[in-house]
């Protein structure tokens, strides 16, 4: 007996939890119906329309599943709330364009079919006339794989008149997108599905639930979201609810990239993974490249604020990144080591937002463009020192308090998402930028 | 220059189909001009105004609002190399000045042979392989000085030809068939499964409200056994306390009759101080009558209630 033999602490084991969006994943051919069925597919949606459509949504009330978009709405509260109107319908959000986000679009190229059946349980949850999977224009191999997952559900009946049987038929349609970020927010895809150019619409009283596609209720909801419905009703809500902690219930898939030996996806329990385990776990992240040290982390996407090392114990949950002041966002954490210009990196996520902002609004147009531009002559060398009391005082223009959540001064969230990294790089990294300042040169150039 | 030619008016006439409004379809058709002229030419953009019953600006302003469609012509390759945060830290940039060199195009320029159009585009949603690039929309990465070379020397070579179709073919799986439900169908199904769920919710409400109504019963008779319980406790207490009080006012009454009477054999007047007793003890008896009188009007009082 030596005390070598076992870990000083129980170390927490990220990998045992059951794998529900990536269980058909590294599969030979896992987006064809035959290997989807050889692996129990479309058992889930037999089971939910053999029963009331209110049980079906009673279960994705237990499980307490929260939407996988972004914004964290629980999916069954979402349905519930729908407006009754003879007419109604299911849009899928397969819009991923948030920077350094590739869940999605994996789940959609590795499994659509998982997706389709999650779209035909929710849509008989619902009684949904119609169902529509939006997915982002450039995955042309995702658009080409659902396409394919849709002509064989129909031709198996999992899709079409009388679905199993069950008496309860449904038209699903895939439409390609054609290159927008703004498309992401649930009102702007709404307006691209009619044809229109991607404008968020002003919510009240465009809430989908009540006013979505050409006016009627619409439930929107994302493609992670979808994949975890035929889980839940083969292994019930209270199962799905098991899993995770408090109000963050279930495993997530999370995007790692940046500065990683393996970026990737990795599906893992949440709250109970934390960002630590997720970067340097040998069996996830595997660390830092060449062994450098953590500068900081993107924990949820562009419009997320960053965490120092000093958080990489933080869980991996909603409310637990949320009372730290950033969110989890859209799932995807970006690491950064200490070889990284900060200035240049809030410069290029700034630019995004200057690229994608749909021009409703002016804090947004505008302000995205000028914090572009003074950050860009900060990077090159030619800023002054004012800049940094200039480039807080336009943020505080767009989301005034710079509070967390950010304030709202324009329709859709996109605006008030553009000082998150620039606020974050200037008191994180305020050093950093009175050098590029001083010296008039990137110092890591 | 081409309209959409006979077969892809059927295709596109095939999709208006699968959308409850005509404009739905309009994202659709236009990547269907693009798979077959490579870009938006004015007079596609009319035939899919006509085949909408839309106005061309109208079309030409959604058109112009979406990075993947063009209004002017693209090479025969478009090489979109992302620069967004996940590449930028992989080396994107740095790969796109080498695209730049290796095509001799400067970013957003066309090749002098028409066979690649290089750009810088936001995320791809490829990030686990940054630094990335897509042609076509068909993505590769990660991607060396090297790689990049390779790739283009294979597209130039057409030995990509079944993984990347020329540009603006989007999807190469048509979709099977237009929709399979009628209107109609649909209208039935859901108001049969509608006027269910609300009978259930009927049904569901009224046995609640039975259950809430017994339940109210149940604990107005408990609240009923509760105060039964309470009055009797009181009343005891009360009567006891009344006992308790008369007793005071005898003892007390025996009490001033004995001083009384022992004062009297030995003088003719009551001492002063055994004159104060005396009316310290009547005090007394006063006192307790009057607390013995209101215990009972309590218990009285509460035996009403």
């Amino acid at each position: 007996m030596t005390a070598d033999s076992t870990p000083s602490s129980p170390s927490p084991s990220p990998t045992s939890p059951p794998r529900i969006v990536t269980a058909h994943w590294g599969r030979p051919d896992s987006w064809t119906l035959e290997s989807y069925l050889d692996h129990g597919g479309y058992t889930a949606l037999r089971r939910a329309v053999g029963v009331h459509p209110e049980e079906v949504t009673a279960q994705v009330l237990t499980a307490n599943l929260l939407g996988r978009g972004g914004a964290g709405f629980e999916a069954g509260r979402k349905w519930s709330m729908l407006r009754k109107a003879p007419t109604r319908y299911l849009v899928v959000n397969g819009d991923e364009s948030e920077p350094a986000t590739f869940k999605d679009h994996m789940l959609i190229e590795t499994n659509p079919h998982q997706i389709v059946e999650g779209v035909v349980i929710t849509a008989y949850a619902i009684q949904a006339t119609q169902a529509f999977i939006y997915v982002r224009g450039e995955f042309a191999l995702g658009i080409e794989r659902m396409t394919q997952a849709v002509n064989e559900a129909y031709a198996h009946g999992a899709i079409g008149n009388d679905v199993f049987g069950s008496g309860f038929s449904l038209d699903v349609v895939v439409h390609s997108g054609a290159g927008a970020y703004i498309c992401g927010d649930e009102t702007g895809l709404l307006e691209s599905l009619e044809g229109k150019r991607g404008f968020p619409r002003i919510k009240p009283p465009y809430f989908p639930a009540v006013m979505g596609l050409y006016n009627e209720p619409t439930i929107v909801n994302n493609v992670e979201t979808m994949s975890n419905i035929p889980w839940i009703l083969n292994n019930s809500g209270r199962s799905f609810a098991d899993l995770g902690q408090g109000r963050s219930t279930g495993t997530r898939l999370f995007a790692l990239s940046g500065h990683v030996k393996n970026p990737g996806n990795y599906e893992v329990e949440m709250v109970k993974t934390t960002f630590r385990d997720l970067i340097f776990d040998p069996q996830l992240g595997g660390g830092v490249r060449d062994d450098n040290a953590v500068k900081a982390f993107i924990p949820g996407g562009a419009s997320s604020y960053w965490f120092g090392p000093d958080l990489l114990d933080t869980p991996l949950g909603q409310e637990e990144v949320g009372k730290l002041g950033s969110m989890l966002g859209s799932g995807s954490i970006v690491v950064m080591d200490d070889t990284t210009c900060m200035v240049r990196a809030a410069w290029r996520l700034v630019r995004f937002f200057a690229r994608e902002s749909c021009g409703q609004c002016t804090p947004c147009r505008e302000g995205a463009g000028w914090l572009e531009k003074i950050l860009r002559r900060i990077e090159v060398g030619s800023g002054r020192e004012e800049d940094l009391d200039l480039l807080l005082d336009v943020c505080d223009n767009i989301a005034p308090g710079l509070t967390w959540p950010p304030k709202q001064t324009t329709i859709c969230p996109l605006g008030p998402s553009i000082p998150s990294p620039v606020n974050s790089a200037i008191r994180m990294f305020k050093d950093e930028f009175l050098v590029h300042i001083k010296e008039g040169a990137c110092p890591y150039a | 220059m081409p309209r959409l030619t006979a077969a892809n008016e059927r295709r596109a006439r095939d999709t208006v189909g699968l959308y409850p409004k005509a404009r739905s379809a309009l994202i659709p058709l236009l990547h269907l001009c693009q798979e077959q002229d490579g870009h938006l030419t004015p007079e596609a953009l009319e035939h899919v105004a006509d085949l909408l019953d839309l106005t061309p600006a109208e079309v030409i302003g959604t058109a112009s609002f979406y990075d993947m469609l063009f209004t002017e012509p693209v090479g025969k390759y478009l090489v979109s190399v992302c620069t967004n945060i996940a590449c930028l830290l992989g080396g994107g940039y740095e790969l796109l000045e080498h695209a730049e060199e290796r095509l001799g195009v400067t970013t957003g320029q066309t090749s002098a042979d028409g066979s690649f159009t290089l750009e810088e585009v936001e995320c791809i949603a490829y990030c686990d392989k940054a630094p990335c690039l897509a042609v076509n929309w068909r993505f590769f990465g990660p991607l060396t000085n090297n790689g990049f070379d390779q790739l283009i020397e294979d597209l130039e070579a057409d030995r990509l030809a079944a993984d990347v179709p020329a540009h603006g073919t989007l999807c190469r799986v048509r979709r099977e068939g237009g929709l399979r439900v009628t209107p109609a169908q649909i209208d039935k199904e859901r108001q049969a499964m509608d006027a269910a769920i609300a009978e259930r919710k009927a049904v569901a409400d009224q046995v609640k409200a039975r259950a809430d109504e017994a339940k109210a019963k149940d604990e107005e008779t408990a609240a009923q056994d509760k105060a039964a319980e309470d009055k009797a406790a009181e009343d005891k207490a009360a009567e006891d306390k009344a006992a308790q009080d008369r007793d005071k006012v005898q003892q007390a009454k025996e009490a001033a009759a004995d001083q009384g009477q022992a004062a009297q054999p030995e003088e003719t007047g009551p001492q002063p101080d055994q004159a104060a007793e005396g009316e310290q003890a009547t005090a007394q008896v006063e006192a307790a009558s009057e607390g013995a009188a209101e215990a009972e009007k309590n218990a009285e009082g509460k035996g009403r209630a």
